[in-house]
């Protein structure tokens, strides 16, 4: 299992050569990238600002939450970047390897849809004319 | 601070007893809403989880409009009726938006 919270660009490439396993008949991944707007808004660039200790903490409770619902699972990485990103860039890189696809699949969206339930990292956007923490007001 | 001198000195001692100081990091919306990275702040020593957060929606009435938060407890979400201790790392956990 790895697990990195970074504030360098994340490699996918290396991120999918870490759940080589023999015993893989799929590897699944999911990249989640910087878009150009929110709302209908023009975003400029994002700061992603973590707790860095329970983050990473977090993250690696939700991968062997993973391990647990599917054993079949071979192995996970999970990489999610901080700091400031521009359009395009890569926030976060997922990947799971499984003998089968369809564990693949359901490995991978269960963890990134738990990461961005219970993983404290924050996301400010910045836009031409301010900026706004995502989802922190009703 | 005359007054703590008027004291009697056993009340003086149940003061101390009573009271705590927390450390709070805090991140994101909460770190602007109170303008610095960390808080310290008097407690009783007694002081759970649910009255910290009262104590500091009361301080902090931007808090209040805030979608939720959280309170971590060493690294890890604490539940509301978790007794906090002097020397626990503390952190207000606003809403998440990482991935």
């Amino acid at each position: 299992m790895h697990i990195e919270l970074t504030g360098e660009p994340i490699d996918v490439a290396a991120v999918l050569a870490m759940v080589e396993a023999d015993g893989a008949g799929a590897v699944n991944a999911f990249v989640g990238t910087v878009r150009n707007q929110s709302t209908g808004k023009r975003v400029v660039r994002l700061h992603y600002e973590a707790y860095d200790a329970m983050a990473v903490g977090q993250m690696r409770r939700v991968a062997e939450q993973a391990q647990e619902k599917w054993p079949m699972l071979q192995k996970v990485a999970v990489v999610h970047r901080k700091g400031t990103l521009e359009i395009g860039d890569v926030a976060v890189a997922i990947a799971v390897s499984t003998p089968h696809r369809a564990e693949s699949f359901a490995a991978c969206q269960f963890i990134i849809d738990t990461i961005k339930k219970v993983v404290p990292i924050w996301k400010k956007e910045e836009y031409e004319d301010g900026a706004v923490w995502v989802a922190a007001h009703p | 601070m005359l007054c703590s001198y008027e004291l009697p000195g056993v009340y003086e001692t149940l003061l101390a007893i009573e009271q705590m100081k927390l450390k709070i990091a805090l991140f994101g919306i909460t770190k602007e809403i109170v303008g610095k990275p960390e808080l310290e702040l008097e407690a009783s020593a007694e002081q759970s989880v649910a009255g910290l957060i009262d104590q500091l929606r009361e301080k902090y009435p931007a808090l209040n409009e805030l979608t939720s938060f959280a309170v971590a407890v060493n690294s890890d979400y604490a539940a509301d009726d978790y007794q906090l201790h002097e020397h626990d790392e503390i952190a207000l956990i606003p809403p998440v938006s990482g991935g």
